[in-house]
């Protein structure tokens, strides 16, 4: 086969690579619903963040507005420490709520933030102070079966 | 006391063997590279091979990619609906190829399509003597022969698992949307929101970039070292799909337990 043609099918064959590449970086990734790219961090203190994982979501009425950006444990004052990297378009109140929340039944965590009502925006590196902690499920099922046994008894003495 | 004797001999000589052979596997890795630069003066040489292990290899790894996507659809739509989560089909099907069956079975088939045929190639010019006759005027065989065909290998091989990806998606799309009436909408999102680019998608090119390099250097060395006759040279072929796979299979175990946990 002549040269120039052969040129030209792998031309066709790298660009049909490159092409394969955008489609499932576009199309099949989240490379472009996740451009969060001018962020500022603040950070958040919880008791316990349940399966909270670094890089999850960080939603504000539903809406992705930024990721965690790292979670450590504090041995000192023993609760975990979350970085928050928020998107640089949105600004919050410093009186706003930060809570872990189950995106469906088995889905997994993300961090809401509600905002409050104070005029002073957050800024990089300030806390947010109302926190929330993941909910687990354990706990609510050990509360709900402490409280119905609790009832049963009030029957007995009626 | 003889068997024993004798049994450990074979271990100690397999072992011998294996390992000169890994040996000898890494030299012509480091000997390509040296030689690359003057093969690259002549990048016709490569885009030739890039046409035949590449282009010539889409055939198969198109079709094999849709019928790869479309059971996928199929086998998946079937148990996710028995839990009423048939959305995730998207998710599945990408998360599938994109990750483990992507590389794998590209590797596989790029194995048994070009790897056999440079092995064939190459063993074939040493037995009928063409290497040696190179080396008389003074032609390096790594230059002209091994190192473009080593670098097609290296090029051909992501741009195929990432193709293979691509097509086998489409395929559970057609199924899981067009055949079977999963929503579109849900089918797309679902997928987005849980196919990661940097965790996904560059881990799977990531792993056929190794694969491409595992394979095409097995078809090499197997080519050089085939003895210079019909029967070895067929041996040699039969070795590189063998080897080239199980290296594949074994290498996709280590590169996913370092990937994704």
């Amino acid at each position: 086969m002549e040269r120039v043609k052969l040129d030209i099918w792998v031309g066709i064959f790298v660009a049909l690579g490159i092409i394969a590449m955008f489609y499932m970086a576009t199309r099949v990734g989240n490379l472009t619903s996740n451009d969060v790219k001018e962020t500022y961090e603040v950070k958040a203190y919880f008791e316990n963040i349940g399966g909270l994982k670094p890089r999850a979501a960080v939603k504000a009425s539903g809406v992705v507005v930024g990721r965690i950006g790292s979670i450590v444990f504090d041995p000192e004052a023993f609760h975990a420490v979350v970085k928050i990297n928020i998107d640089e378009r949105y600004s919050f109140p410093t009186d706003t709520f930060a809570n872990i929340y189950t995106a469906g039944l088995l889905g997994e965590q993300y961090l809401s933030l509600e905002a409050g009502g104070d005029e002073v925006n957050l800024k990089a590196g300030d806390l947010i102070v109302h926190t929330q902690d993941a909910v687990v499920l354990e706990k609510l099922i050990s509360q709900f079966l402490y409280n119905s046994a609790g009832e049963d008894d009030d029957k007995d003495k009626d | 006391m003889n068997n024993i004797l004798n049994f450990f001999e074979k271990l100690g000589a397999s072992a011998r063997s294996s390992l000169s052979g890994l040996g000898s596997c890494a030299r012509l890795f480091f000997l390509t590279i040296i030689y690359s630069s003057d093969s690259f003066k002549r990048f016709n040489l490569t885009i030739k091979e890039i046409y035949f292990t590449g282009v010539l290899s889409l055939v198969i790894i198109i079709v094999s990619a849709f019928f790869v996507g479309m059971v996928l659809g199929l086998q998946g739509y079937y148990t996710l609906e028995k839990y009423g989560s048939s959305e995730a089909i998207g998710v599945l099907v990408a998360l599938a190829l994109v990750r483990e069956l992507g590389p794998v079975v590209t590797a596989l088939l790029f194995a048994g399509r070009a790897g056999t045929a440079i092995t064939a190639e190459i063993g074939l010019m040493k037995t009928t003597e063409q290497l040696s006759a190179m080396e008389m005027m003074a032609v390096s065989p790594v230059a002209r022969i091994v190192a473009p065909r080593f670098w097609a290998g290296m090029i051909s091989m992501p741009i195929l698992a990432t193709i293979f990806s691509m097509v086998g998606i489409l395929g559970g799309y057609f199924i899981a949307v067009l055949i079977i009436g999963v929503d579109d909408g849900a089918f797309w999102s679902q997928m987005q929101a849980n196919v990661d680019f940097h965790n996904d998608i560059v881990d799977g090119a990531i792993k056929s970039i190794v694969f491409g390099f595992t394979c095409t250097l097995i078809a090499l060395y197997q080519g050089l070292v085939a003895p210079p006759t019909a029967e070895g040279v067929s041996r040699a072929t039969t070795k590189t799909v063998v080897i080239s796979s199980l290296s594949v299979l074994g290498l996709d175990f280590v590169l996913t337990s370092f990937m994704f946990v």
